[in-house]
């Protein structure tokens, strides 16, 4: 007790226990705004998204401007496109991830290829998008779906590199020993042991990776473009739920911008649900 | 070969003449599995090297895209505001500008939050409520760019221009340096405003990379500092920051790297209008909002080029930006490996 007036009492002790508290205060704070954004931006989404969800949202195209419709050709072009960028990307992302993670762990094209794939992960959107449209829209001279799902994929690939590879190189070292001393060649190996000890992991790449393309508008901008009838054909302009999102919030029509927030509340739901089962996966490896 | 006859074969027969249909057929197992070993090791090396190839296509496809603009206007493209498809005449000042002001802002609010609410979370927050704010801040960062522009444009424009321009710009009415940087009109939409989404869109970023960094803190270090007697904010700034200077440089340098190129949280809320203007409320562009609002419909090559050699310079802009991010970030690393 003594200890404590005589802290209370020195100048210094109070200015240092003041600004203890005014930093803590201010962490508080900081933490209660950061907060508060998520709950504010999730609450109006559901609140002005939820009144235009109904049955026809899924089973009616996007209208004309001035009259009711619903969004089931963009779904259904999201959709697709998504589907088939992550079967473009998928492949060429787990197969270079394995050579960094076990042919090549340490030499220097890895450490090339593992720095130039960061660069990609974080590279914005709309450059892939423009190159998308230099080697595909521009030499085939008109937009489709394949140029979007190409787009897509660009952004899948480095992705699930990284993931790959930080799930294998956390598969131990042992079980590949002794898979190697009873004469398991190295590709076998990889197939059948490394894999399959790290699936759980590259299943969650791919499902975030399939979270960060589906609200991806950007890249689909000059590449699937858009469309406003029913179109499953890869080699015509497809709709895509973000770009009709796009659309619709800037258009002046009532009607449109109603069903832009009925479409951002999918997004969002997918996006988190996608999300949600990929933390629960990797956790669940975790504990076991 | 027929493994049923083996197993009733005599001994001393099978030392001789099964042996050698065996080592035949053992030969040919083993032959195929070096094959497919060496076709595994280069579909994973080709994999490897078109990441490669990815990135350098991408630059020579705009390089490509770029060069009927980048050799008429030569230099002085970065440098000339004007941007007039009639007379098609481009220069990319005024999206450069715009996007290094509304990341700047966008660092600037995103910066000191994060670090209190990484500091919060990894020193002052209760145990139990670790998991859930870290995965809530982790959500944050998770959520596309459109639902961010989307709200930009009917919430938080609206918001901006009722309740936040016309006090600024009536406070700072008389004040010199102040009153040019906050000048009216209040739009609502402008460079401020797509500051703001951008700080809010960056701050998961920021805070989930000095959490993680901060975590990495060897606890010892901690608690000396607690056992000489330091507050919990004299141990937070004088050794977990300077320790882990290096990582929360790069974890900034990641979430302007993201800013810089984001675009449809901008495009929504930025107004597109080519002016360079010293007001913060007034609109602008960026790189990013210029070709995702003019792209499609652009006519003519030198209109299309113009906006391709913008997508270049971002891309040259975001590249040093990201490198310099993941040096750092690596050199932390391998301090801590």
């Amino acid at each position: 007790m003594a200890n404590s007036s005589l802290a209370g009492s020195n100048p210094l002790y109070a200015g240092r226990r003041r600004r203890n508290a005014i930093a803590k205060t201010l962490a508080w704070i900081a933490t209660a705004f950061g907060l508060g954004w998520l709950i504010l931006i999730l609450g109006i989404l559901l609140f002005e998204g939820i009144g235009g969800l109904s049955l026809s949202v899924f089973t009616e195209n996007t209208p004309p401007p001035g009259a009711a419709g619903g969004l089931m050709n963009a779904i259904v072009g999201s959709l697709i496109i998504t589907i088939l960028a992550v079967v473009i990307g998928t492949p060429i992302g787990i197969l270079a991830g394995t050579y960094l993670a076990e042919y090549g762990r340490h030499d220097k094209l890895s450490s090339v290829v593992r720095f130039i794939n960061d660069i990609l992960l974080s590279a914005p959107s709309i450059v892939i998008g423009l190159f998308v449209y230099e080697i595909m829209v521009a030499p085939m001279g008109h937009f489709s779906g394949w140029a979007g799902a190409v787009a897509l994929a660009v952004i899948v690939i480095p992705v699930v590199v990284r993931t790959t590879e930080d799930m294998l190189t956390l598969v131990p070292d042992t079980l590949r020993e002794a898979a190697a001393s009873i004469g398991l060649p190295r590709a076998l190996m990889i197939m059948r042991i490394a894999y399959r000890a790290a699936s759980a992991g590259i299943v969650t790449g791919i499902l975030l990776a399939i979270a960060r393309i589906s609200g991806e508008t950007a890249p689909l901008l000059f590449t699937a473009l858009n469309n406003q009838f029913f179109s499953v054909n890869m080699n015509q302009p497809m709709p895509s739920l973000p770009v009709v999102i796009f659309q619709f919030a800037l258009s002046p029509y009532e009607e449109w911008q109603k069903l832009a927030w009925t479409g951002a509340l999918l997004i969002t739901v997918t996006v988190l649900a996608l999300s949600v089962i990929a933390r629960s996966l990797t956790s669940a490896r975790k504990s076991s | 070969m027929d493994s049923g006859g083996r197993d009733v074969t005599d001994m001393t027969l099978r030392s001789t003449s099964v042996t050698a249909a065996e080592a035949a057929s053992r030969s040919a197992v083993l032959k195929r599995l070096r094959l497919t070993d060496v076709v595994f090791h280069g579909l994973t090396r080709a994999a490897a090297m078109a990441v490669l190839v990815l990135l350098s296509g991408v630059i020579v496809a705009l390089v490509i895209g770029a060069a009927p603009a980048l050799g008429t206007f030569g230099f002085s493209f970065l440098f000339d505001e004007s941007w007039n498809p009639v007379t098609e005449r481009f220069g990319a000042l005024a999206p450069i500008y715009g996007t290094l002001i509304t990341s700047a802002i966008a660092m600037l609010i995103a910066v000191p939050v994060g670090l209190m609410i990484a500091f919060f979370l990894t020193e002052l927050c209760p145990m139990v409520l670790r998991r859930p704010i870290g995965i809530a801040i982790e959500l944050l960062a998770g959520i596309p760019s459109i639902i961010y522009g989307i709200w930009g444009l009917f919430i938080f424009a609206p918001f901006v221009q009722k309740y936040i321009q016309p006090p600024l710009i009536d406070t700072f009415a008389n004040v010199p340096v102040l009153n040019s940087l906050f000048a009216g009109p209040p739009y609502g939409i402008g460079m401020a405003t797509a500051g703001m989404i951008l700080a809010i869109m960056v701050l998961p970023f920021v805070t989930s990379i000095s959490r993680d960094v901060f975590d990495a803190v060897p606890p010892v270090l901690k608690e000396a500092a607690y056992g000489v007697g330091c507050t919990t904010w004299e141990v937070f700034r004088n050794v977990v920051l300077p320790f882990t200077r290096v990582g929360v440089i790069g974890g900034f340098m990641l979430g302007l790297g993201r800013a810089l190129g984001e675009t449809m949280a901008v495009t929504f809320v930025i107004g597109n209008a080519h002016h360079v203007s010293a007001s913060l409320f007034a609109p602008g562009t960026t790189i990013s909002a210029s070709i995702a609002n003019e792209f499609t419909e652009a006519v003519g090559d030198l209109y299309t080029s113009s906006l391709v050699a913008l997508g270049l310079i971002l891309f040259f802009i975001t590249f040093i930006v990201l490198a310099i991010a993941r040096y750092m970030l690596l050199r932390l690393q391998q301090r801590a490996g």
